[in-house]
């Protein structure tokens, strides 16, 4: 012993959690160095492209697809008939209650179309040219039927049916009641008791995902074996559903997900087309391809939203909230895709909101019409469930003339009283809605825009300022397992993850999380680093093949870092394990004295000693000495199933200026504190929040699928849908509170879907807000000029859109979207 | 079909092509440069951007035999193998790209933005990059890496060497 002790070392090692990391996956995507399917060629590969249906509803009387056939180039051209025995039904994994009607879902139509854009018949084509060339040589015969457009309608009795062969047009009834459930009190008593009522009709229009990249994929047959290329968030669920839908044997199924151009929902999904291009390929014994255009993908890619929302609040006069009540019309589009009728019955559990509601009813309808499916889109239900919420609060603050943010205060779960079960059933897990209000009231500068609002009102100045809020939170990491079961939902949500040690000490990462888009292989490698103590460079992710990642669930529900994570850690945690045995034995030493830090094994009290991981790797890799009764070998594979899911939360304010003469509105400022838990890397967490806030004001400012009278989607390119630019958005500012999820070690509860989902009411919030006094109540989104001028100067929420004959309207570009235009849509078709 | 010679990222080319071919499929189906990519069949979204001499067009609005005789850069000829242009250094350095799609294209219609006005404001990044659609960013760090870019190109600083990936 000395009286000094030699220096241990060192401070502890840098975290690389919490770094700002720049990201490893730049390195192709800048220099055009990616892998995206459509840059897939193969020798002898025949190019897909289909024919898809020009009316919305219609029986199909005769095909004739003689000329096509004999057109230069065509190798193919196949119908419905010809995969009527063979193509099975597409999936639908979520039947949300046990009566749910579900017609099937043929991939491409035999006897009937439903939508504009189905399928009707393939060109199989040496070039992608020939292909496209003979799809206008395919003569089919429709005898139309009347299409069903509008859920109010579609649910009356005597309606027009979309499947003449079931009895109505409703696919299922929801019913959630927290009396019922023992969760809450009866909420027509409490309606009954209550001071204030207030309800209100709010329509959550029908979205597109719009990811950039559009959908290709490409299958290669090798014997009995099939490889396809999808551009798809969900490589694991599609080999097992394509094997279900197909026959194909699972093991002889393999999926790559390549570089993948973003998908927020819309490439959680089964596509007709990737059924169609295994089958064809199968057929021919050729590899194949099909990638959509724009036009296709805008028509016939699965949408988001559409649900017409009742919604009533109960309360007392001094604001105390005592009942909420919902009822949603949810427009499934014409068939049931993945989980079509699960995304309104998860919005159910999450109406509720911050709000300690005393009674809550929750009923919902799923309704059939002649549109393409509705699925996931960013948020998938909470976002509906959000806006629906934050709006009837600031209704509920009118009423009773209170400060919509004072409401909200007196009602929100306190920061104490957390974890909280709400009324929903649901164990919220930590938080403090008032310091992220307080941070976003900062950032905002709330105080001189009050003052400026006044000063505008009393100058009757022609352009008023608004304010709006929202304080919103969400239900991620999907999902534990057992949970998902008692919903009907038909698979687990536990995540993989595998880490192989290479003998020169690099680390490959295998995780069952695919992303596009969202920075898995840098934050994997932050995790990895700090776990293992290996450099940051050292750790490759690997992704998105079944054949590299045997086990996985994929992406979407702000899932990947809570529990794809959580699985990458885990399995650390494991080789951790396996090395320090290793090392025991080759430093001589009991593994109790080992201590772990930096990536080096050492022996507690002798300085000087060590062992790093990284060589242990070579070590075992030789196999010459290790101890007896072990394997050689250092490897792990971890599953993560949670036991709750996180819920970020956070305060969204948005400051709208809008232009009473012009109905012109401008998001002046926005600022948003968003709680999502422990930061992992706070250059991509800022980034996600910033593509979420986007999309959310998107929502409420631009964006909506439009049909016209007869079915044709008239908002079918980016030169209708508008998907904003640059100059559309404002400069957003954002900042976070963290309070740590407990339910996995990472603290983390995900971002992916905040600033969606927090944003759209914000925003409406504001623009009701700047007009309030000018006698407007509602302004139905997006909110466009033509809308939020006659909100103003005709009353009414601006109606369901622009009327025939304005350049807002969507029924003009009916003959540019589909090439077939009908009396009704040419004349306008207004509703 | 109509001879076109054309030089693409500083190499000559001689090909037959059919009259109606749009330059971005001559691109990604003849020369193999899928660097450049397609997004939308209206000219919308801007990710098939490349420079036709010097300025940036979209590609999928010039046809292949408008292209005789000029000269083509895509994003894979911007910076010699192995270094990176100031403005994908700065799109790397701001996290101005998440999927990426769009990011080929982006850094066309911004080097082009850069080229004309060397010292964009906020407002005239949002306007001169509103031609490029990007679904994943909000465009906040595409609209500073411009500027990051702006003044590094201004500068005159040499094109970084910077090894990709891994910079923190």
């Amino acid at each position: 012993m000395t009286m000094v002790d030699e220096p241990t070392g060192t401070q502890a090692p840098e975290k690389e959690v919490g770094k700002a990391r720049r990201r490893k996956e730049d390195a192709r995507l800048i220099t055009g160095k990616t892998t995206w399917t459509d840059n897939m060629s193969l020798p002898g590969m025949l190019h897909i492209a289909v024919v898809r249906s020009p009316v919305a509803h219609a029986r199909i009387s005769n095909v004739d697809v003689s000329a096509a056939k004999a057109a230069p180039g065509v190798i193919e051209v196949y119908t419905g008939r010809d995969f009527a025995e063979e193509q099975g039904s597409l999936p639908c994994a979520w039947p949300v209650t046990p009566d749910m009607v579900n017609p099937g879902h043929p991939s491409i139509a035999v006897d009937s179309v439903n939508h504009v854009g189905e399928a009707v018949a393939l060109i199989v084509a040496r070039s992608k040219v020939a292909a496209q060339d003979a799809v206008e040589l395919v003569d089919i015969d429709y005898d139309v039927l009347p299409p069903v457009l509008r859920m109010e309608e579609a649910v009356k009795d005597g309606a027009d049916l979309v499947h003449d062969e079931l009895s109505s047009n409703t696919s299922y009834h929801f019913v959630f009641d927290a009396g019922d459930a023992g969760l809450g009190g009866n909420t027509d008593q409490a309606f009954a008791d209550a001071e204030v009522v207030v309800s209100r009709r709010f329509v959550n229009q029908r979205l597109i995902p719009a990811f950039m990249e559009p959908r290709s994929c490409v299958v290669s047959p090798q014997g009995d074996n099939y490889t396809m290329w999808s551009s798809t968030q969900i490589p694991h669920i599609l080999r097992v559903m394509l094997a279900m839908v197909t026959g194909v044997p699972e093991h002889k199924l393999r999926i790559i997900a390549p570089d993948v151009g973003g998908g927020f929902g819309g490439k959680l999904q089964v596509n007709p087309e990737e059924v169609l291009a295994l089958l064809v390929a199968r057929r021919l014994g050729k590899p194949v391809k099909w990638t959509e255009t724009r036009s296709e993908s805008l028509m016939t890619a699965h949408h988001g939203r559409d649900q017409i929302q009742f919604i009533d609040i109960a309360a007392d006069r001094e604001g105390n909230v005592k009942g909420l009540k919902v009822r949603l019309l949810a427009d499934m589009g014409a068939y049931l895709r993945l989980i079509t009728p699960g995304v309104p019955a998860l919005g159910a559990f999450m109406f509720p909101a911050i709000y300690k509601f005393p009674a809550y009813h929750f009923e919902c309808d799923g309704v059939f019409t002649n549109k393409v499916p509705t699925d996931a889109y960013r948020g998938a239900g909470r976002p509906e469930a959000t806006f629906a919420v934050e709006r009837i609060m600031d209704e509920l603050a009118v009423e009773l003339g209170m400060d919509p943010l004072e409401l909200r205060r007196k009602n929100w779960i306190q920061a104490q009283e957390f974890p909280f079960t709400t009324i929903a059933g649901l164990e919220y897990d930590s938080g403090d809605y008032e310091q992220a209000t307080q941070q976003a009231l900062q950032l905002i500068g709330y105080d001189e825009l009050r003052a400026e609002q006044r000063q505008r009102r009393e100058s009757g100045d022609p352009v008023q300022l608004g304010i709006g809020f929202s304080t919103f939170t969400e239900m991620c990491g999907l999902a534990p397992s057992r949970v998902l079961g008692s919903l009907a939902f038909g698979a687990g949500g536990w995540e993989h993850a595998s880490i192989r040690m290479l003998p020169t000490g690099k680390v490959e990462v295998v995780t069952g999380s695919t992303p596009h888009g969202q920075g898995h292989e840098t934050a994997w490698s932050q995790l990895v680093a700090d776990e293992l103590g290996v450099p940051f460079e050292d750790v490759e992710v690997l992704h998105g093949d079944t054949s590299i990642s045997s086990r996985g669930l994929d992406t979407y529900g702000s899932r990947s870092l809570v529990v794809g994570g959580t699985a990458v850690v885990k399995a650390a945690e494991k080789v951790v394990a396996k090395a320090r045995k290793i090392a025991a034995h080759l430093l001589e030493a009991s593994e109790d004295d080992l201590e772990f830090t930096g990536g080096k094994f050492s022996v507690r009290g002798t300085p000087g000693t060590g062992l790093g991981i990284q060589e242990i790797a070579l070590a075992i890799f030789a196999a010459h000495n290790y101890p007896e009764g072990i394997e050689p070998s250092i490897d792990a594979d971890a599953t993560f199933d949670p036991v709750n899911f996180s819920f970020p939360h956070g305060t969204h304010i948005c400051a709208m200026e809008v232009d009473t003469e012009t109905g012109m509105v401008k998001i002046r400022k926005y600022a948003s504190v968003d709680d999502i838990g422990k930061i992992v890397n706070p250059l991509i967490v800022e980034g996600q929040i910033h593509g979420g806030l986007a999309q959310g004001i998107a929502q409420a400012l631009y964006e909506e699928a439009v049909y016209d009278d007869d079915g044709n989607l008239t908002t079918g390119t980016f030169v209708d849908y508008l998907v904003p630019a640059a100059s559309d958005l404002p400069h957003f500012d954002t900042g976070n509170t963290v309070h740590e999820a407990p339910g996995n070690p990472i603290g983390a509860k995900g971002v992916g879907e905040a600033g969606c989902i927090a944003s759209t009411p914000a925003v409406v919030n504001a623009a009701l807000d700047a007009v309030r006094h000018l006698g407007v109540t509602d302004i139905q989104m997006p909110l466009t000029p033509e809308r939020v001028w006659r909100a103003i100067h005709q009353g009414g929420d601006g109606g369901e859109r622009a009327t025939a004959g304005t350049i807002a309207w969507g029924g003009a570009s009916t003959e540019t979207t589909t090439g077939v235009s009908t009396d009704a849509s040419s004349l306008g078709g207004d509703r | 079909m109509t001879e076109i010679n054309v030089r693409v990222d500083g190499v000559a080319y001689a090909d037959a092509v059919e009259p109606r071919t749009l330059l971005v499929h001559y691109l990604r189906e003849q020369l193999g440069k899928v660097g450049t990519v397609v997004g939308c069949d209206t000219s919308n979204c801007g990710a098939c951007t490349v420079h036709l001499d010097g300025e940036a067009v979209k590609s999928c609005t010039v046809l292949a035999v408008q292209a005789d005789g000029c000269e083509v850069t895509t994003i894979e000829g911007i910076a010699p193998q192995g270094s990176l242009h100031p403005m994908q250094k700065a799109f790397h350095e701001m996290h101005g790209l998440q999927c990426g799609f769009c990011t080929p294209g982006m850094i066309m219609a911004s080097i082009d933005l850069v080229n004309d006005n060397p010292n964009p404001t906020d407002d005239e990044v949002r306007e001169g990059i509103e031609g490029n659609l990007c679904r994943c960013t909000g465009y906040q760090n595409i609209v500073r890496a411009v500027q990051q870019a702006a003044a590094e190109m201004s500068g005159g600083a040499p094109t970084s060497s910077e090894t990709l990936g891994a910079q923190s």
